[in-house]
């Protein structure tokens, strides 16, 4: 039954990296950034002069 | 700086849409037929047509085909607008296009022959299953080379799920796909027992959360904003929702095989993530339901809206049950029964199909430059799928709870109190309903069709969408202070490869140690292989389904043990390629079928598949009187006794030369036995190489007891 164990250890390593980035992430306030992102998808650039004409 | 002009390709999504209408339409009338089947078995004509050939068919319609157009649909609709960038290449994506309807036609073709590799899911063979992984390459390619020459630096969280679905749908279907050919359309799956069960659960859970969930919210976080003209409720949410959900989605496969013989560690961990699984499955629904606050008078009006809200509350009921499914004690009552098929559909239905009735709703006007045809026909469809799938899905429940509950009761004097047959019939009436529910939804779809019809008959494609944006500033470096997860954005290339490692952690960490520990697999001496008569008759088990209605695993219950015998072990699997452990016990279970409490005769097979119903008054199984007169195939004997071999199945050398004789004088055996039940029939025929398959089944460990 070692692979039990093996198993229980890498889960727990891999799970508290993953819980160490993100408690890091939002304590040096990484996600900023987080809305205009959201609002520019909106946004889909057409030409000005011609809302959606043909290419030759 | 100077604005680039472009255009967004038109041609492509389109044809995705149409290809998502087609066989989302095919899709459903196969379900349906197979929903009546149930109810009118003699609806079940010719070897191609039998619920066990079409009911693949089904789900691999309604998933590679209907919901995989739709997947690309969406994609290449949204992909090309957040990057600001046509598509790398035209060529890649019209033999991306083309290559994946050919897959579905060969499907299509293939699957009602009988040529399956009987793994739920993953039935098409393996010249399919090489086309597959080449086609899904060039959707990869197609779409990093897009995502490289993108003009928008910023990948939006929709990209994100689109990247998740590429990568780790290739892992998925590279792992379970290993298998070794012994003909062209033929092979073994590489995996057996066991491990074959845990490598399909983690496969078919993973088809469920990166085919069938992943690429849908990509769609919900672009189209749902975009039907609302609002942006996502939370941005910051959606984040964490997706770096949550594949991290723990990729380990909840084993809540499949709760209670079987799986080793118990690998059951817990499949059960521990399925039960986080709610916290970013939730928070993604409500990121989705909170979009919409302040615009919920709109929903009233937009179809399209309509649509969305009920396909991500679908979600969500979808994503809170799967947790409670995952609980022993639940999956104890609710496993094998209809009610996870009213669990699935209620995804499938829900989910899946009205968001694609809302995105193509929403998305043919735009690409057609004209107004929808009918508002009034679009609402109609959706309250007949709304409906459809109440009243597919409330029968459902009623009926796979009930089920359950018979399977389970007692008589004061200890006597199970209904066979198996009784409970069948009763559920008569709540599937005749549930075909009821199919049919409003397919009605709804039709009205689609004709609406979409109309609308592209009144419109014209602008087949080549003018756009212009900035060129992107080259960037490679990090600014100092910068933070990690907006330099991961920009990389595309980073961001799958942290992807690739986050999920295969995950499955690695849960099948490698069951491949590498023996004893995870209690070698049991009694337990040896199939005589060559006994494999070609599994062979035809496989081929015909029966899986789809039979189980093979007897769970550890005092229900289960009184009725088909001691439960099964791990052991009595090591030479099962491939497993059929089943997830649905439409019919009995059939692991101890040759010894047990549901032990019969020669005979009695023999009539039994020749006219089920001759047998078990009520019974609701296909005839496969087909096999009465059908010649089995000798000439693979020793192809399969050799590819079993290979597979570590211990046949003595030089066995294959001399299978044949031993497969027709174990033949002559069954002939002889039938002979004695005044049947007359040759030892060649495919009925008696079935009969010696379920005659073998569940006897080694009986061997065992009488030593």
């Amino acid at each position: 039954m070692s692979a039990l164990f093996i198993l229980i250890g890498i889960s727990l390593m891999v799970a508290a990296s993953f819980l160490a980035a993100f408690i890091w992430s939002v304590g040096n306030g990484q996600y900023d950034d987080d809305y205009t992102p959201s609002v520019r998808m909106l946004f889909d650039n057409e030409p000005k002069e011609a809302g959606s004409e043909k290419k030759s | 700086m100077q604005v680039e002009k472009f255009y967004y390709d038109n041609r492509i999504v389109k044809n995705f849409a149409y290809a998502t209408i087609l066989w989302g339409v095919v899709g459903m009338l196969v379900g349906l037929y197979a929903a009546l089947q149930l109810v009118f078995p003699s609806l079940n004509v010719t070897q191609y047509g039998t619920f066990g050939r079409l009911r693949p068919l089904h789900t691999n319609a309604v998933i590679f085909a209907f919901v995989g157009n739709g997947i690309f649909m969406g994609v290449y609709y949204s992909l090309q607008r957040l990057l600001k960038a046509r598509m790398y290449s035209d060529l890649l994506s019209k033999i991306h296009f083309w290559g994946w309807q050919l897959i579905i036609v060969a499907a299509a073709i293939t699957l009602p022959l009988g040529l399956t590799n009987g793994a739920e899911y993953a039935e098409l063979i393996w010249p399919i299953d090489i086309a597959i992984t080449v086609i899904w390459v060039v959707f990869g390619w197609n779409m990093f080379a897009t995502i490289i020459k993108r003009r928008e630096k910023h990948l939006y969280v929709a990209i994100w799920f689109y990247i998740a679905t590429l990568v780790t749908v290739a892992v998925l279907h590279i792992v379970r796909s290993i298998e070794l050919p012994y003909s062209w359309l033929h092979s073994y799956t590489w995996y057996a027992g066991v491990q074959d069960a845990l490598v399909q659960w983690w496969y078919g859970h993973n088809a469920v959360a990166f085919f069938l969930t992943t690429p849908y919210l990509g769609l919900m976080y672009y189209f749902l904003p975009k039907a609302a003209n609002r942006p996502v409720y939370s941005y910051r949410l959606s984040i964490i929702h997706f770096w949550s959900l594949i991290f723990l989605y990729i380990w909840a496969g084993p809540h499949h095989l709760l209670y079987t013989a799986l080793p118990n560690w690998a059951q817990s961990l499949g059960i521990v993530f399925s039960i986080m699984l709610i916290f970013p499955s939730w928070g993604g629904m409500i990121n989705g339901l909170l979009t919409l606050r302040g615009a919920w008078d709109r929903v009233r009006d937009d179809v399209v809206l309509k649509f969305m809200v009920v396909a991500v509350t679908a979600y969500g009921m979808a994503t809170f049950e799967g947790p409670m499914l995952s609980l022993k004690n639940v999956s104890a009552i609710a496993h094998y029964t209809d009610w996870i098929v009213a669990h699935v559909h209620v995804g499938a239905l829900g989910w899946n199909g009205m968001l694609t009735f809302g995105v193509i709703y929403w998305l043919i006007p735009r690409i057609f430059s004209t107004p929808l045809y009918s508002k009034k026909l679009a609402a109609n469809h959706f309250w007949l799928g709304t409906l459809g799938i109440i009243f597919y899905a409330v029968p459902l429940y009623w009926a796979g709870f009930t089920q359950s509950s018979m399977w389970k009761e007692f008589t004061e004097s200890g006597q199970l109190k209904y066979a198996f047959l009784e409970t069948v019939t009763y559920m008569k009436p709540f599937y005749a309903m549930r075909s009821l529910g199919g049919t409003l939804y397919l009605i709804g779809a039709c009205l689609m069709v004709y609406n979409v019809y109309k609308t592209a008959k009144a419109g014209k494609l602008v087949a080549d969408e003018a756009a212009e944006a900035a060129p992107m500033i080259k960037e490679e470096a990090r600014h100092k202070g910068e933070h990690w997860h907006r330099w991961i954005e920009r990389k595309p290339m980073q961001m799958m490869i942290l992807a690739l490692v986050v999920i295969l952690i995950g499955g690695a960490i849960e099948i490698i140690p069951t491949f590498l520990v023996q004893s995870n697999v209690p070698t049991i001496s009694s337990v040896k292989p199939y005589t060559p008569l006994e494999l070609q008759g599994r062979d035809i088990y496989v081929r015909e389904g029966c899986y789809t209605c039979h189980s093979q695993m007897i769970r550890p219950f005092r229900s289960e043990t009184e009725r088909y015998g001691e439960y099964s072990k791990a052991g009595e699997f090591v030479y099962d390629h491939p497993f059929q452990w089943g997830s649905k016990r439409t019919g009995p279970d059939l692991a101890r079928s040759g010894t047990g409490n549901l032990k019969k005769s020669d005979g009695w097979h023999f009539r039994h598949f020749r006219e089920p119903s001759s047998m078990s008054e009520g019974s609701i199984m296909p005839p496969y009187a087909f096999m009465l007169t059908q010649e089995l195939d000798t000439s693979s004997t020793a192809a399969k006794i050799n590819a079993m071999r290979t597979l570590g199945v211990p046949y003595a050398d030089g066995f294959e030369l001399t299978a044949n004789e031993h497969l027709l004088q174990q033949a002559t055996g069954i002939v002889n036995n039938l002979k004695a039940d005044s049947i007359r029939i040759s030892p060649t025929k495919e009925v008696i190489a079935l009969i010696a398959y379920i005659q073998r089944m569940g006897t080694d460990i009986s061997k065992q007891k009488n030593n």
